[in-house]
């Protein structure tokens, strides 16, 4: 055994409990319900980031407020791809976007949507299948700063070539590179695919709705809280939906609860798609 | 080490390139009177589909599925982290799972999953790391090592990727450096 530095030093259940009192407390943020694993690592990384002890981590969340929209940000996990799990792109497409076709407007809401790649992936989705026109997507996020970039619509040429594959396995015509705008190392998704987009700040955990909705998506957000949060922003997403609205949670994520599952229809049950039912 | 490994209530497997035959002959061995949780960690592309499970609990004679989120944690089943998440523990009988940043360019990432398997778990894993070519692994399974679990790593030497299993000797994660026939023996006590 070696004695190691502070890096070797894990948070206690009870420091992390003080951070999630301090953070309710002073910014209003609520992450009792976050589930513990996840939210520990990110702690850790934050204070491993930024060379913080505990005690200087506690002290810049009471006195910075700088610090806290960034603290937000990494403590929220924003990695994000688009056409991530192009299967359920895929399954939208033949499933789903043909019922919304038959809809007057389609208002789409991508919640957790961190810098837009879902999004704009939709949007595309959206273009190729004729719905674009009569489409409005909303994208809402905790965290101001990652809506900032996704209203800005550019990314970095390297990382839309990633999506590439993705894109392909999605089996959408042409290439992803189709709806960007190359300029040097930076894409910028085309004007059309941004028209009816809106980005807007939505705490999942204390707001309530806002629209109603045909479609909301919600992927990888799930695996982040606890099971009692789960069901509560179930409800949230079931008030949200018109009748026989669909719900599209994380591939990995299915509604557990027997309440909730009684008032979804299981459409895809591979790419968690849900249906509304009752009312 | 026979004791440690029979005391043990967690097997934690973790493999990259070079480790598939190895896990898929492990998968093959176990049967109900293992009396231990699997979790088997293995790198793999995003997009390609469960291939990889459906092989495994074609063959497996115990529970197989992969993890998903929330997902419990039962005795007897062998548990394959999906690809493109970190599957983490999140208490004794509940994983989590996390889309977070790539580890060693992994994910899953052996060290995400051995690092809060020795948090929670802390002396009651035996952790075997096989065959890759990356430095994934060794991190977590230092931790695991310091908190009293059995931790094992297949012989460079034999291992067709030697360089996982080198990185975690030279971090002194190591309790037992095994040969591939030794891990087995063990595996079947």
């Amino acid at each position: 055994m070696t004695g190691d530095s502070t890096e070797e030093r894990g948070l206690t259940s009870a420091e992390i409990t003080d951070l999630i009192n301090l953070v309710k407390r002073i910014h209003g943020f609520d992450f009792s319900g976050y589930s513990k694993a996840s939210l520990k690592r990110r702690l850790t990384r934050i204070m491993q980031l930024k060379r913080l002890e505990f005690y200087d981590l506690k002290h810049m969340l009471i006195n910075d407020n700088a610090f806290f929209q960034h603290f937000l940000e990494e403590v929220t996990v924003n990695v994000t791809e688009m056409f991530r799990d192009p299967l359920f792109y895929k399954a939208l497409n033949s499933q789903v976007l043909p019922y919304l076709s038959t809809y007057q407007h389609v208002k789409i809401w991508s919640a957790g949507c961190s810098t837009g790649e879902e999004v704009y992936s939709l949007a595309i989705l959206l273009k190729e299948s004729g719905l674009q026109s009569k489409s409005f997507i909303y994208g809402t996020d905790i965290n101001t700063e990652v809506l900032k970039e996704a209203k800005r619509g550019i990314f970095s040429l390297r990382k839309i070539k990633s999506y590439a594959e993705n894109y392909q396995y999605s089996s959408l015509p042409g290439t992803i590179t189709d709806h960007f705008t190359i300029l040097y190392d930076a894409a910028t998704i085309h004007t059309e695919l941004r028209q009816n987009t809106l980005f807007s700040v939505h705490n999942l955990i204390s707001d309530n709705v806002f629209n109603e909705f045909q479609l909301i998506s919600c992927r990888n957000v799930f695996i982040y809280f606890e099971s009692h949060l789960q069901e509560k922003i179930l409800d949230l997403f079931y008030r949200s939906l018109c009748p026989l609205g669909f719900l599209c949670l994380g591939s990995k994520e299915a509604i557990r609860s027997d309440s909730f599952k009684k008032r979804f229809k299981t459409i895809n049950a591979k790419e968690n798609i849900y249906q509304k039912i009752g009312t | 080490m026979i004791k440690r490994w029979q005391e043990s209530k967690v097997l934690l497997l973790g493999g990259s390139a070079g480790s598939f035959k190895l896990l898929f002959r492990a998968v093959k061995y176990f049967t109900p009177s293992l009396n231990k949780t699997v979790i088997i960690i293995i790198h793999r592309k995003k997009n390609f589909l469960s291939e990889i499970e459906k092989l495994f609990a074609d063959h497996s004679r115990m529970y197989l599925r992969e993890v998903g989120d929330k997902d419990s944690i039962d005795n007897n089943t062998i548990y394959i982290a999906p690809a493109n998440y970190h599957t983490l523990i999140e208490n004794e009988g509940q994983f989590s799972l996390d889309v977070s940043e790539a580890v060693w360019y992994s994910k899953p990432s052996i060290d995400v999953t051995f690092e809060s398997a020795a948090e929670v778990f802390k002396n009651n894993c035996t952790a075997i790391l096989l065959s890759g070519a990356n430095q994934d692994g060794a991190n977590g399974l230092l931790k695991l090592r310091k908190q009293g679990s059995l931790t094992i790593v297949q012989n460079p030497a034999e291992a067709e990727m030697a360089d996982m299993p080198a990185a975690a000797i030279n971090l002194k994660a190591a309790d037992y450096i095994l040969n591939t026939e030794e891990i087995f023996q063990l595996l079947q006590i």
